[in-house]
């Protein structure tokens, strides 16, 4: 698999081939359900678990509600103290404007804190066309990087991988970017770490520049957030002279008060720690001290659009903590891959289609990607539906409607390939709205039951090839109640 | 109090046993039950498929139909849901397309008095004891919808665990899904499946003779793949259970 998304099928297909890789399917199980109990032991700790949870799906809301206010007071806040901010409508201008702001430093490399904003834009890639190399400096994603792969979880982005397989890529690859893995390397957790310390370290004390993405952003302030576990981060935000930061929009927070919530809900949704080991904070720049320069980029790509959909702007919420990824039964058994973006599992079956559009066939088969158990709405630390926003968004796939692109009103056709659905779920209203009509139908089914075969055709072959279909009993409900009770006392509703 | 059973659209044409034992258990508690012949289908295939506006007219229906009912009870967690959670959104986006309140109203009527079997005996008749006999060992499976939409919580356990006779082994990862999710069951059907593959291994590990369960959709899920893997354990839905008495087992 190499470094984009571009071009993936749709999810179905790439889902299937996942379930039959039985390494993928232990490593996610594994992993997925370790993380999973941690979480719900941790939770379990706070006594106001459900109280924080909606408090931070309310101060979110009321953000998103007074998304502009609170942008041009962080702007003001960040530029008061010493910072430069850039507004980017879209990817291709958020690249550019990075791109830029390298070359301005006259450097050819930089040195990355983990970012989903990033990856969502293709950052690396661009930077490599202008022959500028970013160095992923997470462990997940050095990994990731090293191997010419993708990630395949918001929080551990290397879950798919297993410790033999990622002593190989550091022996094979290291040296290609770096400082070369040690003699002799075994995929002892320790040695392994040890080698990526090492590897590391030479790029954090040569970089000049660093780009990062943030947690949150606090509005009255100017001061940027980032929490991660291993201190790699805190290298790149204090070691080189130029910071850039691209962050999402949805990402500003009004005060310091209202970052209490999430630095409580956060860690232990994701990791199941009860406080985040490495929380930085900057606020501009400081003589003397960190960065010299600091450019914070606001990134739009498809917020403002998400924004204008009243069901569907609750994903923004989102604080991308992954306890939705480790309980979901799906992803657990598709694995990241399949749902072909940085964001995987439930948030992303919603985020990505409203952030790219739902033309795409890929984008069209996310919101189908759920069984709706609801099992993500129950973990998740902000109270994001999801459920509720899949289905809102399969209605938008089938039937089309009004959606809001770059600002302005579209009518979006119906997705192709929906046409025998479509017929088929009218003529189940019809017949479900005409009684008379659905008990002959009943009967018909009754009285052919011996002649119904035992594998479906067509679409049906899909359920009847690997689960045997019930056979149809030789009465319905209806026609034994009024063979056993007479003839009813028909009710409002009751004509045929 | 006049109760009316919504037997659901699959129960109906597929599973018949299980709305008879609903009217045999209630009766046998000494509710009257009416089965207004007006009832079809609650329209959950066509809202989860994204057929929002193919499910309003089934919504009208279910009013119109239980309009002169105190309680509805149906025996399945999924189709309550739906009438309880989904039918106010269905309602409410109406409204805001400008196509007025009736829809929302309708909505708000069906939700106040519609129960899904075990929350009505428990919850509105106050039995747990429902005077049931079933000498089988047994293994409960809460559904999805059950579980997290209506919140049934352990009502239907409380109700299994007085059932004499009955011996309720314990199911590993009881809660995660089972895989079926209506027409995810066939839109993604390696997923499904592997899903179902992964619930059937824990029921079987359970060595139980029957998989209980609120919700004949996901049983017919289940049921296929253990038929389809030559498994002797039969699925049962709870109403079967509670209605089998001593020497008349359902």
């Amino acid at each position: 698999m190499s470094g984009t998304y571009l071009g993936m099928p749709a999810f179905p297909r790439a889902a299937a081939a996942a379930t039959r890789d039985t390494r993928l399917r232990a490593n996610l199980t594994h992993a997925t359900h370790t993380i999973r109990d941690k979480r719900a032991a941790a939770v379990a700790e706070l006594d106001d678990w459900a109280q924080l949870r909606a408090a931070g799906a309310a101060v979110k809301d009321r953000t998103l509600r007074h998304l502009d206010h609170y942008l041009e007071q962080l702007e003001a806040a960040v530029t008061a103290a010493g910072g430069q901010v850039h507004w980017a409508a879209d990817a291709d201008e958020a690249n550019a404007l990075v791109t830029r702001l390298v070359r301005e430093t006259g450097e050819h490399e930089v040195v990355k804190v983990k970012s989903m904003a990033t990856q969502e834009i293709g950052l690396n890639e661009a930077l490599a066309e202008a022959g500028i190399r970013a160095y992923e400096t997470d462990l997940a994603e050095l990994i990731v990087q090293l191997g010419g792969d993708l990630p395949s979880h918001i929080l551990v982005p290397a879950i798919h991988r297993n410790r033999s397989e990622i002593r190989d890529i550091f022996r094979r690859e290291m040296a290609d970017w770096g400082r070369p893995a040690p003699e002799g390397l075994s995929d002892s957790p320790a040695e392994l770490a040890e080698a990526a310390r090492l590897h590391l370290r030479e790029k954090f004390l040569s970089a000049k520049v660093a780009v990062s993405g943030a947690n949150f952003m606090v509005a009255e302030t100017g001061t940027l957030v980032v929490v991660e576990s291993e201190g790699n981060g805190r290298m790149c935000l204090t070691l080189p002279e130029t910071l850039i930061s691209v962050v999402g929009i949805e990402k500003v927070v009004p005060s310091w008060r209202d970052l209490e919530v999430f630095l409580q809900l956060l860690p232990r949704s994701s990791t199941a720690e009860r406080m985040n080991p490495y929380t930085s904070t900057w606020t501009g720049t400081t003589e003397g001290d960190g960065p010299r320069t600091f450019h914070l980029v606001l990134l739009d790509n498809g917020r403002t659009d998400t924004l204008a959909d009243t069901v569907g702007r609750q994903a923004l919420r989102c604080i991308r903590c992954s306890a939705c990824l480790n309980v979901c039964p799906v992803y657990e058994r598709a694995g990241g891959h399949a749902y072909g973006s940085p964001y995987p599992g439930p948030i992303g079956a919603i985020l990505t289609p409203q952030l790219r559009g739902i033309e795409g066939s890929l984008e069209a088969s996310l919101p189908y990607a759920s069984s709706l158990c609801g099992a993500c709405y129950e973990v998740c630390p902000v109270a994001i539906d999801i459920p509720e926003v899949l289905v809102h968004l399969r209605e938008r796939v089938v039937q089309g409607g009004p959606v809001t692109r770059g600002g302005s009103r579209v009518v979006l056709k119906p997705a192709r390939g929906h046409a025998a659905e479509r017929a088929a779920m009218r003529a189940a209203t019809w017949a479900f709205d005409h009684p008379g009509a659905l008990r002959a139908g009943e009967r018909l089914a009754a009285r052919t039951r011996r002649l119904h075969p035992r594998r479906l055709p067509g679409p049906g072959r899909a359920w009847s090839r690997t689960r045997d279909l019930p056979a149809v009993p030789a009465e319905s409900f209806r026609d034994w109640w009024r063979r056993t009770r007479g003839e009813p006392s028909e009710q409002a509703g009751g004509e045929a | 109090m006049r109760v009316a059973l919504f037997v659901t659209c699959i129960n109906d044409l597929l599973q018949p046993r299980t709305g008879q034992a609903v009217v045999a258990l209630l009766e046998r508690l000494g509710v009257e039950v009416a089965f207004p012949e007006g009832q079809s289908c609650c329209g959950q295939p066509q809202f989860n498929t994204g057929y929002r506006q193919a499910t309003e007219p089934l919504v009208r229906r279910f009013d119109r139909v239980f309009r002169d009912v105190d309680h509805v009870v149906t025996p399945s967690g999924s189709c309550a849901a739906m009438v309880r959670d989904n039918y106010p959104r269905i309602g409410a986006k109406a409204a805001a397309e400008g196509r007025g309140p009736e829809l929302a109203d309708a909505a708000a009527a069906a939700v106040a008095k519609t129960y899904e079997l075990t929350e009505f005996l428990v919850d509105v008749l106050k039995v747990e004891d429902v005077g049931a006999y079933y000498p089988h060992t047994v293994t409960y499976h809460p559904t999805c919808h059950g579980l997290r939409m209506l919140g049934l919580g352990d009502r239907p356990r409380r109700l299994l665990e007085r059932v004499g006779g009955l011996e309720l082994r314990e199911l590993p990862g009881a809660e995660e899904c089972c895989g079926f999710g209506g027409t995810f069951a066939v839109k993604n059907e390696a997923v499904s499946v592997a899903m179902g593959a992964d619930k059937v291994r824990n029921v079987r590990a359970t060595g139980a003779e029957a998989l209980c369960t609120v919700d004949n959709s996901c049983l017919l899920h289940l049921g296929g793949i253990l038929s389809r893997q030559g498994a002797a354990v039969r699925p049962v839905h709870i109403a079967e259970i509670l209605a089998s008495t001593e020497g008349n087992e359902w």
